[in-house]
């Protein structure tokens, strides 16, 4: 039986862990290698790298982080962050990478999507999407003229979350599986940092639009809320950062509470 | 040596460093019709679309160099690279495949997400009586029920049942190993599956 997946995901700035000063017992806290490793360990299924290097010409860095990683770790790697071409995909695929998630530019250049995955394959695009509850509630929309259709409750951001992208999460997430991606990384920035518990509403939403596996992200701050996304929400993965980077959870932990609840885990 | 077949798809980086990381000595990455032939092992990785594939196989001339080598000696095929060795795929209306094994390529159905992408078990199928695998080979020290990692929207159907080594549950039954003689195919990917994984690779980097 195909097991829900637990993926701890890395920001990485400059070729360093942005968040990972807290480990213990590494050689270097900082290094994303060092830090994939014990997570292998540690059980992970997959491993997620946010590349937050903010200038273009520092983009070749990733490009070594992801080698070095490949070299060490025998596990899926998805690297996500200012992908907007088919040769950053091609580079990044050639380092070691397993798959790519692409946010911003697959908003812009919805064709980006369709060419990657017919020459890449479906499998290695993940499109990413950071949604937000709109301002309006559906009455106020719909006061408007509008359809809920069009302007459903989650809207798109795109630029890190500063951007509307003026699309719906929902319709979105059809588009893109449409178009030929294979996973769609789907992040709440209502819940993002909260610890509160990841979007159940916009999990189920998103999973129910669509026939793709959906990775759920932000929120995440005890082992219930795993079972929880991954239950309830429908998810068939789930993603988190600082949780494991600070160790108040480990995967271990969150694996064998979801084992004992009857969810599928490895 | 052992030769990965470079023809262009996916990631071949991952499968020669996993392989040198279960013991192989010597792993080249190639598309050299001669290189292929003197090694003494051949691995045919891939993923991504069986038409594209096969298009880049025959633009490298290496379909031949595969047919002649393929029972010649250990030979790996990996995800794409099992899928390509029967007769035709339901991917894209239909596709030709390498044919070295009679039958079809298949999509999951609708019912199903697709890909079948994650963590799921084998069920080896040489067992004796207590359930314990009669493997010897390439799946040596794989428990029945192991976790490895998939990633793939189609699936083998071969005619030839017997060639089927393991199957795999996704809500049908699918082959996710084949083997004949000195060949060994596998839908997983055993480069991303970790310990075990490595394990399987040591196993055929130890096969004579």
């Amino acid at each position: 039986m195909l097991t829900k997946r637990i993926i701890p995901c890395l920001d990485v700035k400059d070729a360093r862990v942005v968040k990972g000063v807290n480990f213990l017992n590494l050689k270097d806290a900082g290094d994303p290698v060092e830090t994939a490793k014990r997570y292998e360990k540690e059980g992970a299924d997959e491993l997620v790298f946010l590349d937050i290097t903010a200038s273009s010409e520092k983009r070749k860095i990733i490009l070594d982080v992801v080698r070095r990683t490949a070299e060490n770790v025998f596990m899926p790697l998805t690297v996500g962050g200012g992908i907007s071409s088919l040769r950053d995909i091609r580079d990044l695929l050639n380092a070691g990478a397993d798959k790519v998630s692409i946010n911003t530019a697959a908003v812009k250049n919805p064709k980006l999507i369709r060419d990657a995955s017919l020459k890449f394959g479906s499998q290695c695009i993940v499109v990413a999407i950071d949604a937000k509850l709109a301002h309006s509630p559906r009455s106020i929309v719909r006061r408007k003229g509008l359809s809920t259709v069009d302007c459903g409750p989650w809207t798109v951001y795109i630029n890190g979350g500063r951007t509307a992208a003026g699309l719906d999460a929902f319709e979105w997430a059809k588009k893109a599986e449409k178009l030929g991606a294979g996973e769609i990384l789907l992040t709440s920035m209502d819940f993002d940092g909260t610890k509160k518990g990841y979007d159940l509403d916009l999990t189920k939403a998103i999973t129910g639009a669509v026939r793709i596996p959906v990775i759920a992200s932000g929120g995440a701050g005890k082992k219930e809320d795993f079972y929880a996304v991954l239950t309830e929400g429908m998810a068939d993965a789930a993603l988190a950062a600082s949780l494991f980077h600070y160790q108040d959870l480990t995967i271990k932990e969150v694996k064998s509470y979801l084992r004992k609840k009857g969810v599928s885990a490895r | 040596m052992i030769a990965v077949i470079d023809y262009g798809m996916g990631n071949l980086r991952s499968v020669a460093k996993a392989l040198e990381s279960a013991g192989a000595n010597e792993v080249r990455v190639s598309s050299d019709a001669g290189i292929i032939r003197g090694a003494d092992k051949i691995v045919l990785p891939g993923v991504g679309a069986i038409k594209e594939a096969m298009r880049e196989l025959k633009r490298l001339n290496l379909i031949k160099t595969i047919h002649e080598n393929i029972f010649k000696k250990p030979f790996l095929g990996i995800c794409l690279g099992l899928q390509l060795l029967f007769e035709r795929s339901e991917e894209g209306g239909s596709a030709r495949g390498l044919g070295v094994f009679k039958g079809t390529v298949r999509r999951f159905p609708d019912r199903l997400k697709v890909p079948h992408m994650g963590w799921n078990q084998i069920k080896v199928k040489r067992q004796n009586a207590k359930g314990k695998t009669k493997e010897r080979g390439i799946l040596k020290n794989i428990p029945d029920n192991s976790f490895f990692y998939f990633c793939h929207s189609y699936y083998a159907d071969p005619e030839d049942k017997n060639i089927i080594a393991a199957v795999t549950d996704y809500g049908l039954e699918f082959a996710s190993a084949i083997r004949k003689d000195n060949l060994f195919a596998c839908q997983f990917h055993p480069e991303k599956s970790q310990n075990l994984g490595l394990r399987l690779l040591k196993n055929f980097v130890e096969l004579k």
